[in-house]
């Protein structure tokens, strides 16, 4: 593999380079560093740098744009390069070269460039995502796209696609999934930071963080083998509200065990914040410690709970896996709980695995539906971490 | 001075006895308390639950039935020239093996007297797994010598009956299965009796390749394993560095201005993206714009560097906060740069925290499946990839998906196999948890 030879033979002259210009700029102090401005390693580390950084960029942003090409004369330009700067570091080597600032600018703008690929991550998703949206939009007429109460793609045309009836899917399982885990996070998070002793708190925590650790694929496998049979075999069939595994309510339920650990230690943290002197001044007062809790330390953490609240809604709009194996995939608008829908990621994902032809809008709606889905998850995450922020400078 | 006590009235509360204002005030106290508690305990129990259901469906996948009988390798079927070349015994497929499986199971039936009411030829065929002729196959091929000798070969035997052993068949429901029937699994018990059939702890599970929709008792997390310990190998080479790299410029040298905010509120914003579009990203720039190979773990290892990087920039910009600050004035008071000060300090300093960090996000990245079903990691792959760095960029599995590929199957054998991978992403997980435990246990400092 050429590649991987340029990349070593180019990492051997930064090596070379490094010692040889070291070497050099001791020679021309006659052995005595403390006449140079910069200690040897750093006319190394410059030679080094220098060598190396060129070549390695243009290799990368090579393979990156033009991973077929032929690579031979892009690995010769590279060596060249390579050869180009540890001259070039060669040359300037000399007692009064200030080799340390410069390293440390070149550094520098390395660390800059590292820090921007978060913005280039995001530019990468809303770029990817709107090209792709534009061109289904100039395939499918967008107000069906987003007021057609429809979904039933086909691979020969004529198909449907409205989002209203994925949306629906999407909140009604984000709903329940919160309506299970809001109480039973809130009131674990009250009760370890108000009442617990250190030791229930010292094992309670930790058990509840592993809940948080475990893997979605993990409490999907759980959906579809347990809750989901269970819950049709005790509830649905006797009640005749349906006959199906896969559920609105399969989903929801175990997504709400998924999310309380997430809502809990944030809701720690919030309650956490709340200063002492308050309930020391309600408990003063003569109140016990549960109106303490209920009057006065959530109606200051209030707009903090309201935040976690938010961001665990957008944790489950955006949850794949559990919907994916717990909510089935009949794109349905109903009130029933036991019947299967679907959401917006699941149908992402029943677009977008196989064999895709990205010309055709059925494919391509999967990208109209993810940006859906990011803009939705962004603003409430914005929202979120405003209420959040605001709150937080109240008492720092 | 109480004008209660002045006018000789008694007073209306006793301190002894609660009155009803009160006593409803407690009761209020301690049914608050038990929600508390109650919440508490759901959560514990959903957790025991959860795992005891998984661990439970999951650990029979470690055991496997095989058969033990001893099979006559016929050089008249096998080696036609009887000259032992490698070239002519490769022209032999698997039927031919197949077949001379059968003949020794019916010739070991015959031998060892076992008669079976309504025991048809279909029964003592399904009986074997279709994957054991070729690895009767592999094995002749690997030794050729074997040809014309009498060896014992240790079979797979059918799914059906293996899950007969596991509980999961039974013989009311084998006579309603088209795979298996009642009779077959008399003469399990047959074979079980004389020895020779027996349920084994099952190293190959754990190395074998996927295997096809009627073969489940060959299926293995093999390929899965390697395929995530590529990806996640990318992720340490990638979102380690840059990751440290951006939370260093962030924290030590950021001015503040509009950039860094951007920067900031960029970084928590990705943090909270559903992971499922990180999986359109790499669809959309890995794939289609930049041509690199589907299900090839380099693309995964991008995605998930991409989703981790947020995770690691977060742990390490709170382990480079922790250091106080008179570390970088005393570097700074004896004549070091700023870059010295942190790179020689701050930064050795900071370092458990930082590994801490990128061992969560690592964990993180390993469980992760919604993107890496977008970038084509579903596919059936029987080949084991290469050594790295070519093997990054050949088709491989990982574990979450490999779950998620054995659900959607139709047999209800793959359940078990995909419970026990999960059993084994479950190990990796605690290993990599407890390491960043011990980490943080060994090396924590307090200022």
């Amino acid at each position: 593999m050429p590649a991987s030879w340029t990349l070593l033979i180019v990492l051997a002259l930064a090596g070379a380079g490094y010692f040889v210009t070291r070497a050099r700029v001791i020679a021309q102090a006659g052995g005595d560093v403390r006449r140079l401005h910069s200690r040897p390693s750093y006319h190394g580390w410059n030679a080094a740098l220098l060598t190396a950084l060129p070549a390695l960029f243009l290799i990368a942003i090579w393979r990156f744009v033009q991973p077929a090409a032929n690579v031979t004369p892009v690995a010769i330009l590279a060596l060249v390069l390579a050869a180009a700067g540890m001259g070039l570091a060669l040359m300037r080597s000399a007692p009064g070269f200030r080799a340390r600032n410069a390293v440390e600018a070149t550094v520098k703008g390395l660390l800059i460039l590292c820090s921007s690929i978060a913005i280039l991550t995001t530019a990468g998703i809303v770029f990817s995502m709107l090209f792709e949206t534009g061109q289904f939009f100039r395939q499918y007429p967008w107000h069906d796209f987003f007021f057609g109460t429809t979904w039933s793609p086909r691979f020969g045309g004529g198909s449907q696609l409205g989002i209203l009836p994925l949306l629906w899917g999407t909140l009604y399982i984000s709903l329940i999934a919160l309506a299970v885990s809001v109480p039973i996070g809130l009131f674990a998070a009250i009760y370890m930071s108000e009442y617990a002793t250190p030791r229930l708190r010292g094992v309670a925590k930790p058990m509840i963080e592993v809940l948080a650790g475990i893997p979605t694929i993990v409490y999907g496998l759980f959906a579809l083998i347990t809750v989901g049979p269970m819950l049709r075999d005790y509830f649905a069939q006797p009640l005749g509200l349906g006959s199906s595994g896969s559920s609105v309510m399969t989903a929801g339920l175990v997504m709400g065990i998924m999310l309380i650990p997430f809502v809990s230690s944030l809701s720690d943290d919030i309650i956490n914040a709340v200063p002492q002197s308050l309930r020391d001044g309600a408990l003063g007062l003569g109140s016990t410690q549960s109106e303490t809790v209920r009057k006065v330390v959530l109606p200051a953490a209030l707009p903090g709970i309201v935040g976690a609240v938010l961001l665990a809604a957008s944790r489950a709009i955006g949850e794949t896996m559990i919907v994916v194996l717990g909510a089935g995939a009949a794109a349905r608008m109903d009130l029933n709980p036991f019947e299967a829908m679907t959401t917006i990621t699941v149908k992402i994902v029943s677009q977008l695995t196989g064999d895709n032809d990205f010309a055709a809008p059925e494919t391509l709606v999967a990208f109209a539906l993810g940006l859906t889905l990011f803009v939705i998850t962004l603003g409430l995450n914005i929202v979120a971490l405003y209420v959040v922020r605001k709150y937080r400078e109240q008492y720092e | 001075m109480s004008d209660a006590s002045l006018d000789g009235a008694k007073p209306r509360n006793s301190l002894l006895v609660a009155d009803p204002h009160t006593r409803k005030r407690n009761a209020a106290e301690a049914r608050f308390r038990a929600y508390g508690l109650g919440a508490i305990v759901i959560s514990m129990i959903m957790l025991v639950i959860l795992l005891s259901t998984i661990l439970g469906g999951g650990v029979s996948a470690f055991r496997q039935t095989y058969l033990e009988i001893p099979v006559a390798l016929d050089a008249a079927q096998l080696d036609k020239n009887g000259n032992r070349d490698p070239q002519d015994i490769r022209k032999i497929l698997t039927l031919t093996y197949g077949k001379i499986l059968q003949q020794a199971l019916e010739q070991t039936i015959a031998d060892k007297g076992i008669a079976i009411a309504g025991l048809s030829d279909k029964d003592v065929t399904g009986m074997i797994s279709k994957e054991a002729s070729a690895q009767l196959r592999n094995r002749v091929l690997a030794d050729p010598e074997l040809i014309g000798q009498t060896v014992t070969a240790r079979v797979l035997v059918n799914g059906r009956v293996d899950g007969y052993y596991k509980g999961r068949v039974s013989m009311e429901s084998a006579a309603r299965d088209a795979n298996t029937s009642p009779a077959q699994l008399q003469l399990a018990d047959a074979l079980k009796a004389q020895g020779m059939l027996a349920t084994q702890w099952n190293w190959s599970f754990l190395t074998r390749p996927d295997a096809s929709d009627q073969r489940p008792e060959a299926a293995g997390v093999g390929i899965a394993i390697l395929g995530s310990l590529y990806m996640m190998l990318v992720v340490l080479v990638l979102a380690v560095p840059i990751g440290v790299a951006a939370s260093i410029y962030l924290e030590e040298f950021a001015p503040q201005n509009r950039w860094t905010d951007i920067i900031e509120v960029n970084i928590s914003n990705l943090a909270a993206v559903p992971s499922i579009v990180f999986g359109i990203l790499g669809l959309a720039a890995f794939i289609n714009f930049a041509g690199l190979p589907q299900s090839a773990p380099i693309v995964g290892g991008l995605v998930l560097t991409l989703m981790t990087l947020p995770t690691i920039i977060i742990a390490t910009r709170a382990a480079l906060k922790a250091v106080p600050p008179s570390i970088r004035d005393a570097a700074l008071g004896v004549g070091a740069s700023k870059m010295q000060s942190v790179f020689h300090h701050v930064l050795p300093l900071a370092m458990p925290g930082i590994l801490t960090g990128t061992i969560i996000g690592l964990a993180q990245a390993l469980g992760e499946t919604a993107p890496l079903l977008l970038i084509g990691m579903v596919a059936f792959v029987r080949n084991v990839p290469s050594a790295p760095p070519d093997g990054l960029f050949e088709p491989a599995s990982a574990l979450p998906v490999q779950v998620y590929n054995w659900t959607q199957r139709a047999d209800p054998a793959f359940i078990e196999r995909a419970s026990g991978a999960i059993i084994v992403l479950l190990v990796f997980l605690l290993c990599m948890n407890l390491l960043a435990i011990l980490l943080r246990r060994k090396f924590e400092r307090r200022w």
